[in-house]
């Protein structure tokens, strides 16, 4: 990638070789993404805003898990053109994101702001958010060329010392940052932002005592603000879901650009701007008090808005497990990386053994398999590595293939865990039921990776359209190019009709329901640089298909269940409803008391439908003990009892009015109360 | 004023008649409504048993040549969740019949669906029927369960069918003249029991049953019942039980011979059979209704040759028409008529259909001129 050869076209006067080799050159790898700044994801204005706060927000987080510091991120978009017509399609916005973070050391800032491919994370293999050292540095390099405005950095690596303030603008042909300011001070976080608006000014607002070190990065851009699918606010949001340890808080421009249909990353963006504005509206309900919630999650948390600032609150004051760095599994490395690996470790040791570089320089390679491979292509175990023949090299890797070995292992890998998943989707999702899965870690290539997925059901989620397919990797909400990805895959493969859905052929399912899938790996399989869908790998998609049947069995299990439930009630239900009638008319042909005949039918029927309850169900168990109290003790599903209206609803009390549902009560399904209850209004209808 | 009288003493012993039949009604409607309620205090299983009619509950009885209900009943029952909202309208009905009786009032079937109508108590919006043949459904079953007929239940249908001819009726105790009765014929009434109609004087000497009013307009114009001295008969299709009633009193009491002319098609076949043997859905009242020695005297499959009809008459049997005609070669009263099967085996293999009207392709008047008097002089006709 850092040199691309480029050939010129063919002019009138033939070229020669020579001529031709004066113009050809090496190209910076700044020069190549400014060219092609789509494949970085800064295709247009409005996803060119999101990409830059989806890296600075990265970063921060990466870097304060890293630190091993609960994250504090704050992002302020400030409108810079705040008198535009109304027509404007675009304007010019001040993007800053400020963490409490270790801060980058003062050297280095050039490096991490103004280069890009550099980076701590692209030569290990670590879960981790950024991959390749692209991100921050490109949006830096995006709004220079939108806007001529060098990047202001802010970062205080040591609590006891000043702040150090460089701005500083990239120089795409040579890949270099060029310092335009450079001095200490002691205005950290900085107090500008104190002033945007009421919001801004409440003391908690970027509280001193919150930032003890960080750092803080302001781009200016060319930009588009919207609300609905693929914006800053899901994004926000979306992460705020899959990282419950971090308290991120948004402070959104003043103004909202208009709505343009032409800006089309997702061509049925305006379809499906309905449930992501529902899921930023009703993020912020309150749920009633005194409601029981899973343990370790506190339902009370949830997005507040307030005074133009959005705040996601913490969830939980755990940090994700620290994840390991792990060395390459022999199982998932080429040959050209084997030698360039053999070549690497001879630079680094003149000395060093065969031997000793496979125990080192792999994962899950003890000292008997290593003395095994040496043995296998015949050198002795003191042979130093400098000694291998190709010959040799390719039989290894040979071997490599055939060897049984242990998986790599796993403790690189934090999963967000099926309580935080739900905690997640309970506090964005209005559904009914809600179910989670976390998978035992798998390989890919060599690599280590780990596939969760949850889904919610019902509620008031909309019910006559396609499934919302929700996507994470390593705890990163992607949000373009939903069809290309794995999980997309994953999704219509499965086949949800086992679970009660419809699901049109080789689509998504139909339904109300969402579903989340998180992908945490030691290195996620991009389909590209801006990082927008996962390479769509047979273990992967395998792995997510398999959580996605644990999540849609469940389900299954659950909309039986509530059609049997159904069913049932409806029967009962005919009869009640008719047997007022029937005693009426008896009473009027020859005077049999009403009310006693009344009771008497009622009685019959009561007796008839018990004696149904207690039949056996479609898979041949009783009923009384049933799937769904074992759905109760299953702690991966939680059900909201009161949003299944139509269940009330069903349950054919026609007559009374719809309970008001008590908002938002979080019950592990407390058994089937409803049946018995409509006794008393029956009655009074017969006098 | 003695002949008012008379009718006056007729009216009054009719009226005692009804009473006594309409007490008898109103007994089984209470034993109906006793058996419900014994059983739901006795816990038994409560429902009621209706007779079925369907074409298998149907017995074609050779011998008197008419068809008849079997004994097959079916249960509707409460606790069943197919049955429980019949159930309930079954006893709404029975309690407007019970209603009906005691008004000493009568209601059309549309009258009925409206009597028994209603929003289900403790529903928001559930109606006790959603539509009129709902209702009709119901009263049929209440004719066959109690075993009384539809106007001792104080029920009605729309009347339909028309009469005209040498004859004199009393309906109602009003004196009747079907000689004078204009361009429009006398209106069968849907109930033409002896109570309702009594015939005066008759001097006609067959009837003439036509399919519907538009030949039977026809033969009126011509004063077909004049020169051959006949009763004519129109049912409108399929007639109604009023028809069919009259035509079988008109056969049974005054000795006429019936003679139908009726399309060349399953439907016409359907009629006639309907008419000579009785239906499937109503073999509980052939008793009284089905006329086994009605003749049909045309149009025949043989008429298209034999009158050298223009092409232009046929209309192509179609696929139901075909599936239609093999159904009636099997019913057993068909079967065994070789005639009607070769009757019918040749309007398949000619391939098309036809209806009387075509008969007016060779001269308006063919069909009474020419046609119907010929087929009655040769007795040219099926039996």
């Amino acid at each position: 990638m850092a040199s691309v050869v480029k050939s010129s076209p063919t002019t009138k006067k033939r070229e020669t070789a020579e001529s031709m080799a004066a113009r050809q050159k090496e190209i910076a790898v700044s020069e190549f993404f400014a060219k092609n700044r789509h494949l970085l994801g800064f295709d247009n204005p409005r996803k060119a805003l999101l990409t830059t706060v989806k890296e600075a927000v990265d970063n921060s987080l990466d870097a304060c898990e890293e630190a091993g510091i609960l994250p504090n991120v704050t992002v302020i978009i400030e409108d810079l053109q705040p008198d535009r017509p109304a027509t404007a399609k675009q304007s010019r916005y001040r993007v800053t994101v400020i963490d409490n973070g270790p801060g980058i050391v003062r050297k280095q800032v050039e490096n991490v702001f103004g280069r890009l491919l550099f980076g701590s994370k692209f030569h290990r293999l670590k879960m981790s958010r950024g991959q390749q050292g692209i991100g921050i540095s490109a949006a830096g390099m995006y709004g220079l060329i939108t806007t001529g405005k060098p990047m202001v950095i802010h970062t205080r690596p040591n609590a006891k010392k000043p702040a150090h303030h460089i701005e500083l603008a990239m120089n795409t042909k040579t890949n270099r940052a060029e310092v335009t300011v450079d001095e200490e001070t002691e205005d950290f976080p900085p107090r500008r932002f104190k002033t945007i608006n009421t919001g801004t000014r409440d003391p908690g607002f970027l509280n001193p005592e919150d930032y003890i070190t960080g750092t803080s990065v302001s781009i200016e851009l060319v930009g588009r603000y919207q609300k609905g699918r693929g914006s800053v606010d899901e994004f926000l949001e979306l992460t705020a879901i899959a990282n419950p340890h971090a308290r991120i808080t948004f402070v959104p421009p003043s103004r909202v650009s208009a709505d343009e249909d032409e800006d089309g990353p997702l061509g049925d963006a305006q379809k499906d701007a309905t449930p992501a504005q529902a899921l930023t509206q009703e993020a912020a309900h309150t749920p009633a008090p005194g409601a029981e919630a899973p343990n370790d999650i506190d339902p009370t948390i949830t997005t507040i808005e307030k005074d133009g600032v959005i705040f996601f609150p913490r969830g939980t004051d755990q940090l994700p497990p620290e994840t390991r760095e792990i060395q390459p599994h022999p199982k998932g490395i080429e040959f050209g990386i084997l030698l360039q690996m053999l070549k690497d470790y001879e630079a680094h040791n003149k000395t060093g053994t065969l031997y000793n570089f496979l125990q080192e320089r792999f994962s899950r390679v003890s000292s008997s398999k290593a003395a095994e491979f040496c043995r296998g292509i015949g050198v002795h175990t003191r042979t130093k590595c400098s000694d291998i023949t190709p010959q040799q090299a390719e039989k290894l890797f040979k071997l490599f293939e055939e060897a049984k070995l242990p998986n790599p292992p796993t403790d690189c890998l934090a999963p967000i865990g099926i309580r935080q998943l739900q905690a997640g989707l309970l506090k964005g999702v209005k559904a009914e039921f809600y179910a989670a899965e976390t998978r035992e870690p798998a390989v890919y290539r060599g690599r280590p990776f780990l596939v969760e997925a949850a889904i919610a059901y019902g509620g008031e989620l909309p019910a006559d359209q396609p499934a919302r397919v929700i996507r994470f990797a390593n705890r990163v909400p992607l949000l373009f190019q939903q069809s290309a990805c794995s999980s997309f895959k994953a999704c219509t493969e499965t086949s949800w009709r086992n679970y009660n859905l419809s699901q049109p052929r080789g689509s998504l399912p139909v339904g109300p329901l969402v579903i989340m899938i998180h992908l945490a790996s030691v290195w996620v399989p991009f389909t590209s640089e801006s990082k927008e869908a996962i390479a769509d790998y047979d273990e992967i998609r395998k792995e997510m298909k398999l959580a996605l049947m644990v999540c849609g069995r469940k389900l299954g299990t659950y909309l039986r269940k509530r059609q049997k439930m159904k069913r049932e009630a409806a029967r009962r239900d005919v009869f009640e409803r008719y047997i007022g009638e029937i005693a009426k008319a008896i009473n009027a042909i020859n005077g049999t008391d009403a009310v006693k005949l009344y009771d008497a039918l009622l009685a019959e029927a009561r007796k008839r439908t018990a004696i149904a309850d207690a039949e056996l169900d479609e898979e041949g168990r009783m009923v009384k003990k049933d799937e769904h109290e074992d759905l109760k003790d299953d702690e991966s599903v939680v059900l909201v009892e009161s949003r299944a209206a139509h269940l009330q609803e069903a349950a054919g009390d026609t007559s009374a009015e719809p309970e008001a549902p008590s908002n938002g009560d979080l019950v592990k399904l407390s058994s089937r109360s409803r049946k018995p209850k409509r006794k008393a209004k029956r009655d009074r209808d017969v006098e | 004023m003695a002949k008012k009288k008379s009718t006056t003493a007729t009216a009054d012993r009719v009226n005692k008649r009804i009473r006594s039949r309409d007490k008898e009604t109103l007994t089984k409607i209470v034993k109906l409504a006793d058996h419900v309620a014994t059983s739901a205090f006795k816990g038994r299983d409560i429902n009621i048993a209706i007779p079925t009619r369907t074409r298998s509950n149907t017995i074609w009885n050779r011998k008197r040549g008419i068809l008849q209900m079997g004994d097959a009943k079916a249960t509707r029952e409460l606790f069943n969740l197919n049955q429980a909202k019949q159930f309930m309208q079954t006893m709404l009905h029975s309690n407007s019949i019970k209603e009906l009786i005691e008004a000493e009032k009568t209601l059309s079937l549309r009258g009925m669906f409206y009597k028994g109508l209603h929003t289900i108590q403790g529903t928001r919006d559930e109606k006790t029927f959603t539509s009129q043949d709902e209702s009709d459904a119901i009263l049929e079953d209440l004719e066959v369960s109690l075993g009384a007929l539809r106007e001792e239940l104080h029920v009605y249908a729309k009347k339909r069918g028309t009469m005209v001819g040498n004859i004199t009726i009393i309906d109602s105790g009003d004196e009747i003249d079907c000689r004078r009765m204009g361009s429009g014929g006398y209106a069968v009434p849907s109930i033409t029991e002896p109570d309702v109609i009594q015939f005066k004087k008759c001097e006609a000497d067959f009837v003439l049953h036509v399919e519907k009013d538009t030949v039977w307009g026809r033969f009126n114009e011509d004063r077909f019942w004049e020169k051959h001295n006949c009763i004519l008969t129109e049912g409108s299709g399929q007639p109604p039980r009023g028809v069919r009633r009259l035509l079988r009193r008109l056969n049974e009491e005054l000795g006429l011979p019936i003679y139908c002319l009726l399309d060349c098609d399953p439907w016409g076949h359907y009629i006639y059979s309907v008419i000579k043997q009785g239906s499937i859905s109503l073999a509980f009242e052939s008793e009284r209704l089905a006329i086994p020695d009605a003749k049909f005297i045309g149009i025949r499959a043989k008429d298209y040759e034999e009158c050298k009809l223009s092409d232009d008459v046929q209309i192509a049997l179609s696929d139901t028409d075909r599936k239609r005609a093999n159904e009636i070669l099997n019913y057993p009263w068909f079967r065994d008529n070789k005639a009607w099967k070769k009757e019918i085996n040749h309007m398949l293999s000619n391939g098309f259909k036809m209806e009387v009207e075509s008969l007016i392709t060779k001269d308006i008047s063919y069909v009474t001129e020419e046609y119907v008097p010929t087929r009655l002089k040769k007795k040219d006709w099926l039996d």
